[in-house]
C-alpha cells in the first residue's frame, strides 16, 4: 500500500515536481498498478536473460568533435563557451 | 587508539580518446567545450561505444595488483543528477567490476613491508567540470571537455594505519600506473580520492573531493585530530560524508541530501557486457619498480636507499638509466641527491632536464675537470635556464664563460698562502689542536676560489703549509 | 534524378508535428519518395520533439543512422510525425502536440505511439513512414489505422540518433500500405551501424515472396483469452485459416510466461525511461532552465512544467522499481519473468515457425475512452510479448469490425523478420486478389 506520504517521497527520488492536488491521484493510480504488478511475486526461477553478444569495441583512434558552436547551439545560455547552469547549493 | 583507513581513487586512464566516443583526451589547454560530441554532451539519441584500450589498461593494472578476472563483468547505470553529469546518470560498474582481490606493497610506519589489499578495480566515466563564478552569482558553468574521459576506481580495504601510510600507498600506486603506461600523474586533476577513516570502535567518515596526493595526507590527518577531539571531549564521531576543502586543509561536513542518495543501480542497456578473463595471460607486464629497484642494485652496484629513490618515479628511473653509463655510483648519488634536491627547490619536474646535459655534466664531474662544489653551480646555471623555457646551454661552456675548471695546484697554493697570512689567530687555533680552524682557513680559500678547488685536497696543503711553517 | 519534394498536406487528423515544404532528396532506390519520420528519431536541421516540450525548439546537430540511410536512399523527409510524450502511450493522445485522429474515423484514436506516422500513411500523405516500437507502438497504430506495421528483431537496426524510452526493448522499423513498401524501407534502414553495440550484422535484403506452402503457425492460446474482444479473435481467426488456404498447418502453442508480461514490460521500460529521461534538464538543450533558481528546485520545476502527467507517472514508476529495498521486487523480479518469455517463445519456436495472434485486443478506441492509466497499459498485453523476447512481429490489417480495422499479428524467431514479412505478404496478396 502507498501512501501520499510515498508518492511525494518518489516525486522528491525522482527529483520530480509534483503538485499537492495530484498527490491523491497520483496516489490511487499507483495502488492500481501495483496491486497489477504484485502478479510478478508469483515469477519462479533466477537471473536475467543471457548476455548474447558480449565484447563489442571500439578502437582508440581519435575522431572529430563537434565545434564549439555546435556544441553550444541548443544550449539555453552560455558565456564565453561555457554552458550557464543552475548552481547546486 | 587505531586509525583505520580505507582509500578509493579515481585515476584518468592515458588513452587517446574518451572512454564511449572518439573526442581527444587532450583537453586541458583548449577552450571549454570543444572536446565533446553528442555522446559526452548527452545528446538524445546518442549511444556509448567502449574503448578497447580503456579495458585493457584496466587489465593491465588488475594483472599488476595480483587480481582476479571473474568470468563476466557489465557496465552499469550510477543515476544521480548535477548539472556536470550530462545524463544524469554515470556509466561505471556495480555489482560486476573488471577485477577484484588484489593487492600492494607498501612499508608501514616502522619501515617493515605490509601488504594492502586491494578490494576491487572498474572502469566508469569522468563527469564535465563545473566552473563555480566569484561574485555571488546564481549560477555555475559547464565545461564537458571532460565528460566521458576513462577513469578506473581503485577501491582498497580498510588496510592502512596512518594518514603517512596512506600517502606511501597512493605514492606505490601512483609510481606502478606509471610504469604500467596507463597513467600520466602529472596531468591536472588525473587523480582524485575519496579516503574512509575511522577511530577503532568509532564510526567511519567519508572525505570525498581529495585531488592531491599531499592533500590525502592533510586532509586523513586533520579528521584524525577532529575526531580524537570529540571523543576527548566525551562526544560521539558521527557517520557522515565530509568535504575537504584543499586550500583550508580542513574537511567540512556535506549536508543531509547528498547523503540519502538512493542511486538506482541497474545494467546499462546500451552496452554489452564483457568477457575478457582469457585476455589477462596475454597481458606482458612491464617491469615493475620492485624488479627494477632489485635490477637497479645488481646492474649498477647502488645502494638501496638509490634505488628506491631513483625507481620511485618511472620518469626518474628512465632518467637514471640514460645517464647511468658514465659512472652508475656517481650518476646515482648526483641524480638522487643533488638533482632532485635542486628540482624540489624549483618545483620543477625531471622531463625538463635534458639527459645528453646532464651527462656531460657527469662526464666533467668523473674526469674531475670541475669540482663537486662548481658541478652544483654549474647544475643550478643549467636548471635556472631550462626553468626559464630556455635551450640548457652546455655544462662546459657554462665552466669556461663562468671559470669554473678546477683550480690549478700553483693557482691555489698562492690564494692558500695569502688566506694563512690573513688569519694569523686562526693559524695559531689550528697549531693550539683546535681542528675548527683548520676547516675555517680552507673554507676561505674555498671562498677565494669559488668552489674550483677540491676542500679535501685543499685540507692536505693548508695543513702542509702551516705545519711546514712556510708563512 | 535529384530534386526536392513539395509537400502541404492537408493535416486533419494532425499526424504531423512539423512538415517540411519543400524536402530535398537525390537518387537511389527510394528517389523521390515521400517518408515520414517519428518525432523522436533525430533529424539534423530539423526539429525533434519526441511529442513533449520539455524538447521544443531542439534541432539535432546529427542525424540518427536510420536517416542518413533514407537520405542515402534518395527519400525526401517530408517531416516529423506527432507521437506520445516520449512513446509513452497507446493512443498518441499524451502528445504535447494534440492528439493524432484516426484518419479512418475522426472520433477514434489512432493508436501509439506511432500514431502520426500511421495516421500519415493512411491518410495517404505519404506511401511509408518510421515507427518506432517499445511495446507495441509501431503494431498497435498499424492495426488500428489498417496499414502495415514492422517491429523488426532487437538488434537489426541501429538505435543510434533514436531518443531512448526504454533502451533494451525498441527498435525502429517500417510502416507502409503494402507489405511489399514496408520491406522496401526494412530494406534501406537495416543496415550495420557500429555505433550501436546492441546491433548485429545483419543486412535485410529481402523481397517479399507469398510462397508459405508448409510453414508452421503456432496458436497460443493466450492470444485468444479473457480481455480479447471476440469479434477481434474471429476475424484473426479467419485470417489464420486464410494463411491455412495458402499451405501453411497450425500447431498449438503455449507461452505461459503471458502472465507476466505486461508487468514486466511495465516494469522494465519505466525503470529504463526514469534514467533516460533524466537528461532532460533544460541546460545543454531544450527550453532553457531558469539559472536563478537552484539546481534541484530548477530541474524539478522545470519537469513539472514541461512533462505531461503520463510521462512524470511512469518516471516516478520507474523510479520506484529501481529503488533501494524495491528493486529486487520489481526490476529483478522481471528480469526473470522477461527470461521466462524469451524461453517460452524459443520453445514454442521449435513446433512453429511463426506465431500468430490479434495485434490488438480491440478495436481503436474512441478519443478520450481510456483515461485510467492501468485499462491503458492493459491493452498492449498482446504487442509486448514480442519486445521482451526481441523477435521480429508484424501487423497486416486483416478485416474489420465495426467498420474499424483489425490487424494480424505475425511473430516470428530472432532475425528471422524476413518470414514474418513473408507470411504477411502471402496474406495480403491472397486477400487483396
Amino acid at each position: 500500500m502507498i501512501t501520499e506520504r510515498d508518492i511525494e517521497h518518489i516525486a522528491e527520488l525522482a527529483d520530480i515536481g509534483i503538485s499537492k492536488d495530484e498527490v491523491p491521484e497520483f496516489t490511487t493510480q499507483f495502488n492500481a498498478i501495483l496491486d497489477y504488478f504484485e502478479v510478478l511475486d508469483t515469477v519462479v526461477g533466477e537471473g536475467a536473460p543471457a548476455a548474447g553478444i558480449t565484447n563489442v569495441f571500439r578502437e582508440d583512434e581519435p575522431r572529430p568533435c563537434l565545434s564549439q558552436e555546435a556544441a553550444l547551439a541548443n544550449a539555453g545560455s552560455t558565456e564565453n563557451g561555457f554552458i550557464k547552469a543552475p548552481r547546486v547549493m | 587508539m587505531k586509525t583505520i583507513v580505507g582509500l578509493e581513487i579515481h585515476v584518468q586512464l592515458a588513452t587517446a580518446t574518451k572512454l564511449f566516443c572518439g573526442c581527444s583526451t587532450d583537453y586541458r589547454d583548449d577552450e571549454p567545450n570543444t572536446h565533446c560530441c553528442p555522446v559526452c554532451l548527452g545528446l538524445p539519441g546518442a549511444l556509448p561505444r567502449l574503448n578497447r584500450k580503456a579495458v585493457e589498461y584496466g587489465l593491465r593494472v588488475a594483472k599488476a595488483l595480483d587480481m582476479k578476472v571473474p568470468e563476466e563483468s557489465e557496465f552499469a547505470r550510477k543515476n544521480y543528477f548535477y548539472p556536470d553529469l550530462p545524463k544524469a546518470y554515470q556509466v561505471t560498474q556495480y555489482d560486476k567490476p573488471l577485477a577484484v582481490e588484489g593487492t600492494v606493497e607498501i612499508e608501514d610506519d616502522e619501515g617493515h613491508e605490509k601488504i594492502v589489499r586491494i578490494t576491487r578495480v572498474h572502469l566508469e566515466e569522468d563527469p564535465g567540470r563545473l566552473v563555480h563564478v566569484a561574485g555571488g552569482s546564481k549560477y555555475s558553468l559547464v565545461d564537458y571537455n571532460r565528460s566521458g574521459i576513462p577513469l578506473l576506481e581503485i577501491v582498497t580495504e580498510p588496510d592502512m594505519r596512518s594518514p603517512q601510510e596512506a600517502r606511501r600507498f597512493l605514492n606505490k600506486l601512483r609510481t606502478i600506473l606509471e610504469y604500467l603506461g596507463v597513467f600520466d600523474g602529472d596531468r591536472e586533476g588525473s587523480l582524485r580520492v575519496d579516503a574512509n577513516i575511522s577511530l577503532e570502535g568509532s564510526e567511519r567518515v567519508e572525505v570525498k573531493n581529495i585531488s592531491s596526493y599531499k592533500g590525502v595526507e592533510k586532509a586523513l590527518t586533520f579528521e584524525v585530530t577532529r575526531q580524537k577531539n570529540l571523543l576527548r571531549r566525551g562526544q560521539k564521531v558521527t557517520r557522515e560524508t565530509r568535504h575537504f576543502m584543499e586550500g583550508r586543509g580542513i574537511t567540512t561536513s556535506a549536508r543531509g541530501k547528498e547523503e540519502e542518495h538512493d542511486y538506482r543501480y541497474f545494467p546499462e542497456p546500451d552496452l554489452r557486457p564483457l568477457r575478457v578473463a582469457g585476455w589477462v595471460a596475454e597481458i606482458d607486464l612491464p617491469e615493475l619498480p620492485v624488479a627494477r629497484k632489485n635490477r637497479f642494485m645488481a646492474q649498477y652496484g647502488i645502494s638501496l636507499n638509490h634505488a628506491r629513490t631513483l625507481t620511485g618515479d618511472l620518469k626518474l628511473a628512465d632518467f637514471y638509466e640514460e645517464v647511468a653509463h658514465v659512472d652508475p655510483a656517481l650518476a646515482a648519488t648526483w641524480v638522487a641527491d643533488t638533482l632532485l634536491g635542486e628540482l624540489n627547490y624549483r618545483n620543477m619536474g625531471i622531463a625538463a632536464v635534458p639527459a645528453e646535459r646532464f651527462t656531460e655534466l657527469l662526464a666533467l664531474l668523473r674526469s674531475k675537470t670541475i669540482t663537486d662544489a662548481a658541478g652544483v653551480q654549474v647544475l643550478r646555471e643549467m636548471l635556472d635556464t631550462c626553468a626559464a623555457g630556455k635551450p640548457c646551454e652546455p655544462p662546459a661552456a657554462i665552466v669556461d664563460r663562468e671559470g669554473l675548471a678546477r683550480a690549478t695546484e700553483s693557482e691555489f697554493t698562492e690564494v692558500v698562502e695569502k688566506v694563512i697570512a690573513a688569519n694569523p689567530q686562526a693559524v695559531e687555533d689550528y697549531r693550539a689542536g683546535k681542528n675548527g680552524a683548520l676547516n675555517y682557513i680552507v673554507g676561505q680559500v674555498m671562498k677565494e676560489t669559488r668552489g674550483r678547488a677540491d676542500p679535501r685536497e685543499l685540507g692536505r696543503i693548508v695543513a702542509e703549509s702551516i705545519d711546514t711553517g712556510g708563512v | 534524378m535529384a530534386g526536392t519534394f513539395d509537400f502541404s498536406p492537408d493535416d486533419r487528423c494532425n499526424a504531423f508535428i512539423t512538415t517540411c515544404s519543400t524536402a530535398p532528396f537525390t537518387d537511389g532506390p527510394l528517389a523521390g519518395t515521400a517518408v515520414a519520420v517519428k518525432d523522436n528519431i533525430s533529424t539534423a536541421g530539423i526539429q525533434t520533439t519526441c511529442g513533449s516540450r520539455i524538447l521544443e525548439g531542439y534541432v539535432p546537430p546529427y542525424d540518427a543512422h536510420v536517416v542518413e540511410l533514407l537520405r542515402n536512399a534518395g527519400a525526401a523527409i517530408v517531416g516529423k510525425t506527432n507521437m506520445d510524450e516520449f512513446g509513452m502511450g497507446t493512443t498518441t493522445e499524451t502528445s504535447a502536440f494534440g492528439p493524432t485522429r484516426n484518419p479512418v474515423d475522426p472520433e477514434r484514436v489512432p493508436g501509439g505511439s506511432s500514431g502520426g506516422s500511421a495516421a500519415a500513411v493512411a491518410a495517404g500523405f505519404v506511401p511509408m513512414a518510421l515507427g518506432t516500437d517499445t511495446g507495441g507502438s509501431i503494431r498497435c497504430p498499424a492495426a488500428f489505422c489498417g496499414i502495415v506495421g514492422l517491429k523488426p528483431t532487437y538488434g537489426r537496426v541501429s538505435r543510434y540518433g533514436l531518443i531512448a524510452y526504454a533502451n533494451s526493448l525498441e527498435q525502429i522499423g517500417p510502416m507502409a500500405r503494402t507489405v511489399e513498401d514496408a520491406s522496401r524501407l526494412m530494406s534501406v534502414i537495416a543496415r550495420y551501424d557500429p555505433r550501436d553495440s546492441t546491433m548485429l550484422d545483419k543486412p535485410y535484403d529481402h523481397g517479399p515472396t507469398a510462397d508459405i506452402a508448409g510453414l508452421r503457425i503456432g496458436v497460443p492460446e493466450e492470444y485468444f483469452g479473457e480481455g480479447v474482444d471476440p469479434r477481434v479473435a474471429e476475424t484473426v481467426r479467419d485470417a489464420i485459416g486464410v494463411l491455412e488456404g495458402l499451405g501453411a498447418e497450425t500447431v498449438p502453442v503455449s507461452i505461459p510466461g503471458m502472465r507476466h508480461a505486461l508487468a514486466a514490460y511495465y516494469v522494465i521500460c519505466t525503470s529504463e525511461a526514469s534514467s533516460n529521461l533524466a537528461r532532460f534538464d533544460g541546460v545543454r538543450y531544450g527550453p532553457a532552465v531558469d539559472t536563478r533558481k537552484t539546481w534541484h528546485e530548477a530541474y524539478q520545476d522545470l519537469r513539472q512544467e514541461l512533462f505531461g502527467t503520463e510521462v512524470r507517472r511512469r518516471i516516478m514508476l520507474g523510479t520506484f522499481a529501481l529503488s533501494a529495498g524495491y528493486a529486487g521486487r520489481y526490476y529483478a523480479k522481471a528480469q526473470v519473468a522477461r527470461r521466462n518469455i524469451r524461453e517460452d517463445f524459443e520453445r514454442a519456436f521449435r513446433d512453429a515457425d511463426i506465431i500468430a495472434g490479434p495485434t490488438m485486443p480491440t478495436v481503436a478506441f474512441r478519443l478520450g475512452e481510456k483515461s485510467d492509466p492501468l485499462s491503458m497499459y492493459l491493452s498492449d498485453i498482446l504487442t509486448v510479448p514480442a519486445n521482451l523476447a526481441g523477435i521480429p512481429a508484424i501487423s497486416v490489417p486483416c478485416g474489420r469490425v465495426d467498420g474499424l480495422p483489425v490487424g494480424l499479428q505475425l511473430m516470428g524467431r530472432q532475425f528471422e523478420d524476413e518470414r514474418v514479412v513473408d507470411a504477411a505478404f502471402a496474406y495480403e496478396q491472397e486477400v487483396r486478389a
